[in-house]
């Protein structure tokens, strides 16, 4: 048989290689849940609460039933056999109210799941939504955390009258000595709000029960196929290798797909029930409801510090808006906060108290960056702010309190060993690059011309390829088979769950140069437990640097079976493996991949104590995080009449470690920044004092249109990670990190002569023109 | 109760018969089996659901099967002829303007019309005949780049 393995010899790391994943994509051939076409297929759609909390007194489904086309309809006490929406976080005083996929009496939040319809047609089930009645009782309801605290709010669960979902603390260093060292001590309070991750594509799943052999299969629009297995199977009480859960092509996450949500078990659920396949899709404005919502944090900051800017202490407390229910991940949102808290400072005394708070409103958890925006916005105001009452150029006080780079590893107050970093190097690079000191001299000209101009800087540090296992409850590792087909072709099967990073391109690249082969030989697979291995998924910019490396490792593994077949093959004990071929040390002779795969498949002889083919898994721990930094630096001018924020120049410069393709990179990197300033200028979740979500629809809640974001320049350095082979850290989070703080500080820089030191986001034109009317005093 | 709809998609004559009230978006994915145009909003703000209707872009969400009686419609299936991919799809694939690729179809019809219009846009220019089409995934600069890219082959 023809082999089809090429030798190779240009590497394919480090270069611009257009993506393999486009032509499905741009062709309208790619198949996501919704495009999902199966025999008989039914539609679900779920009656949610109007109110943020009541007592259901009663649901009458009769008229719902009887509708010409209405297969079904199920409420709380058809499923309260079922297992509870999972939250796999665990604290010591952690509160986990039980979570049913539909509420059973009583509801605790707008949107919260009462009922599901099950029909035929999706216009019927949407019909049939309207006439299911549900009789409440409203009680009174509490929106806003800090007043969820105050004695005497109404009590979210009724076990728990303070509201309370959990507390964490944690300290490092002598907090109390910092502070009495200190010449100056600065406070704000900095709210990071509420934001809909919006991924592009709504949430969804479709579910296939077969009767014959009791098996499921459910495709869904998840970041962690396998981890929604183990997940559902428990909550069904189904065997969980009768199930299968295929992440087809997943249209963005950003973390809100990194769940067991109610509607994908209920799915599941009534697909076994009625024995057709079930296909359930949020509309936006449910996705707006009842899909996670990011950050929600109120931050308590003292910073303490000496004359000269030397940063000693920083004290804070954290008020986490949990929302009704925890999620997956939940509490773990502010205590990865509390490890960022220090930045890239090298002060060593940080004192964090949290406090989780249970609202009448829909879940907080992971949203881009998961904790570590609020952390950094934080920090990075702060320093501002500081620097601000220090008459201090804020470069200068940065680069004088940075951990040097001599000090790597550096273990944080906060119990994290940082793996290597040029801060300094990193902040210099942008500063010249932007051209700081002129653009200093320029804001001052434009002072005097009455006009409001800005210059923001933020830096950042971030904690990501998670992770180390003892950080994560679904494990920490990631997974690679690679297999060289009979004809020479290259499979991978990788644990993560690529949903636009681009994955299959990278993965591509990478194996292409280990195993020295054409990268149009190899086909990078993933998404379905039923084909891969076992995998935990895609989160926390974790693909490359985890999952890329077990990718890696297996190859090395593969290639030593190369080289033994080769060598039967070569007759020779003394072959090298390289390009695609294995050649004789001695002779020169060779044998190709695609031969050596062939005879390694089908015989007939195989070389003594080998096993036939041609196939390695790695699993791979890392033994710690990676932790990419980068300055970026923001231009911006306030129109005094107007309010409104005009970014004229964003530069972003990022250490990613070791960079495997450096235009998913920028893409990576263009993409963060944007949901960063979507934070700071534009976007919010917004519920009334009634608990109403008033943010429903793109027509409310303003996600960032082409208009709306500047160019993005991009630079960077490149500090290889030491914690794997590949040297990668991770750059699927570091712009929205970076961009939130860049871009605040700008703004209040543009208002600083007028007294102004912090402005909470989103900087509405409302808000900023208010302050410039008033001289500055919010 | 049913209405008969003669519509030509991608090139393609058929005839349907179609409850009235019935979207655009849910009669192509549905009924004709396209399924390019994705439903992000179902409130014509996001244009994931653009399409052109006899050389204009709409969102197919915003209009209802029966309108398109007797009209073309393009779908992103129908961009590419003979196997050769659209100009606007090659940018976006050079240019990696798209990452989850669920706007993309979108996008790309919305680019098709922008550029036929505007040879030569500006920045500016793009950013704002982008508007009817929002993305999450790239924060639009490398989509910049792919529409002036495809404007620039396409004039040239």
């Amino acid at each position: 048989m023809e082999t089809t393995v090429t030798k190779k010899t240009e590497r394919l790391i480090g270069k611009p290689i257009r993506r393999r994943e486009d032509p499905r994509l741009i062709t309208g051939t790619a198949t996501y849940v919704e495009d999902i076409e199966l025999p008989g297929m039914h539609y679900a759609a779920v009656v949610r609460s109007p109110h943020p909390a009541a007592d259901i007194k009663g649901i009458d489904t009769r008229a719902a039933e009887q509708h010409p086309g209405v297969v079904a309809v199920y409420t709380g006490k058809d499923i309260d056999h079922l297992g509870a929406v999972p939250c796999g976080i665990s604290l010591p005083d952690l509160r986990i109210p039980h979570h049913h996929l539909l509420a059973q009496d009583r509801v605790y939040y707008v949107g919260h799941p009462v009922a599901v319809v099950v029909a035929g047609d999706r216009y019927i089930a949407a019909d049939a939504v309207d006439l299911v009645e549900v009789e409440y009782e409203p009680t009174d309801s509490v929106s806003e955390p800090e007043e969820a605290l105050e004695a005497g709010a109404p009590a979210v669960h009724a076990e728990w009258p303070d509201n309370v979902a959990f507390t964490h603390h944690q300290e490092g260093g002598d907090i109390e000595k910092a502070f009495a060292e200190a010449d100056v001590i600065v406070k704000e309070r900095i709210v990071s709000q509420r934001l809909a991750p919006s991924a592009m594509e709504p949430r969804g799943t479709v579910a296939s029960w077969n009767s014959g052999d009791e098996t499921l299969t459910v495709y869904s629009s998840t970041q962690i196929p396998h981890i929604l297995r183990t997940l559902m199977a428990g909550v069904l009480g189904l065997p969980e290798h009768k199930l299968r859960v295929i992440a087809p092509e997943v249209g963005g996450g950003f973390g809100s797909k990194c769940e067991l949500y109610p509607e994908e078990a209920l799915t599941a659920f009534i697909a076994m029930k009625i024995g057709k396949p079930v296909k359930w899709v949020l509309t936006r404005r449910d996705e707006f409801l009842a899909t996670i919502h990011g950050r929600g944090h109120i931050d308590y900051y003292e910073l303490a510090a000496k004359k000269d800017g030397t940063m000693l202490g920083l004290r804070v407390k954290i008020i986490q808006d949990v929302g009704s229910f925890h999620m997956l991940l939940t509490p773990a949102m502010p205590t990865l906060s509390v490890l960022m808290l220090p930045g890239l400072y090298r002060f060593k005394n940080v004192h964090a108290d949290v406090v989780g708070v249970f609202t009448h409103r829909m879940a907080t958890d992971l949203y881009r960056g998961a904790g570590r925006p609020e952390a950094t916005h934080g920090i990075e105001r702060m320093v501002e702010v500081l620097a601000a009452e220090l008459k201090m150029d804020p470069v200068e006080l940065r680069i004088k309190n940075f951990v040097p780079p001599s000090d790597f590893p550096y273990d944080t107050p906060m119990g994290v060993s940082y793996d290597s970093g040029n801060y300094k190097a990193i902040l210099e690079k942008a500063v010249e690059t932007v051209g700081y000191s002129q653009l200093r001299q320029e804001q001052q000209e434009a002072r005097r011309q009455g006009r409001l101009m800005g210059i923001g800087i933020a830096t950042y540090g971030e904690i990501c390829a998670f992770g180390p296992s003892p950080a994560l409850p679904t494990g920490g590792w990631e997974s690679a088979t690679v297999k060289i087909e009979p004809s020479g072709q290259v499979t991978v099967m990788t644990g993560v769950s690529p949903h636009g990073q681009g994955s299959q391109t990278t993965f591509s690249q990478i194996a292409a140069d280990e195993l020295g082969v054409d990268i149009d030989d190899i086909v990078v697979t993933h998404g379905d437990t039923s084909t891969v291995q076992h995998g935990v998924g895609t989160f926390g910019s974790r693909n490359t640097a985890v999952g890329g490396t077990a990718l890696v490792l297996a190859i090395r593994e593969l290639k030593e079976k190369i080289e033994t077949y080769g060598a039967m093959l070569l007759e020779s004990d003394d072959v090298t493996y390289g390009a695609g071929v294995c050649t004789c040390n001695k002779t020169g002779k060779t044998v190709t991949l695609g031969e050596i795969a062939m005879t390694s498949w089908t015989g007939p002889t195989y070389p003594a104590n080998t096993q036939p083919g041609l196939v390695a898994t790695n699993y791979w721990e890392p033994p710690n995080f990676a932790f990419p930094f980068g300055a970026h630096i923001v231009v911006s001018e306030v129109d005094p009449d107007t309010g409104e924020v005009a970014i004229s120049r964003y530069l972003a410069v990022d250490d990613c470690g070791k960079v495997i393709n450096p235009l998913l990179v920028d893409g990576q990197v263009h993409g963060g920044v944007a949901q960063g300033l979507g934070q700071a200028l534009y976007e919010q979740v917004v519920y009334d004092d009634t608990g109403q979500l008033v943010t429903g629809e793109y027509m409310d809640y303003a996600l960032p249109k082409a208009a709306m974001v500047p160019t993005i320049e991009t630079d960077r350095t490149e500090t290889p990670s030491p914690v794997n082979p590949l040297g990668v850290k991770g750059v699927g989070e570091a712009g929205t990190i970076a961009a939130s703080p860049a871009v605040v500080n700008s703004v209040v820089d543009a208002l600083s002569h007028l007294g102004v030191r912090h402005i909470d986001m989103p900087l509405t034109p409302e808000k900023i023109w208010k302050l410039v009317q008033q001289g500055g005093s919010a | 109760m049913k209405t008969q709809i003669n519509v030509c998609i991608n090139g393609q004559e058929r005839t349907d018969e179609v409850e009235s009230r019935l979207l655009l978006i849910h009669y192509l994915r549905e009924v004709v089996g396209l399924k390019g145009p994705h439903i992000g909003c179902e409130t014509s703000i996001c244009g994931a659901c653009t399409v052109a209707l006899n050389g204009k872009t709409v969102k197919s969400c915003a209009l209802l099967a029966v309108q398109a009686d007797g009209q073309d419609i393009v779908t992103v299936e129908g961009l590419a002829t003979d196997g050769q991919l659209h100009p606007v799809q090659e940018a976006f694939w050079n240019e990696h303007g798209l990452q989850c690729g669920f706007c993309t179809p979108g996008m790309l019809m919305t680019t098709r019309e922008l550029i036929e219009r505007n040879p030569d846009p500006t920045d500016e220019e793009i950013r704002h005949g982008l508007e009817g089409n929002l993305c999450r995934c790239t924060g639009y600069q490398h989509i910049v780049n792919a529409v002036k890219s495809a404007a620039a082959k396409v004039g040239g």
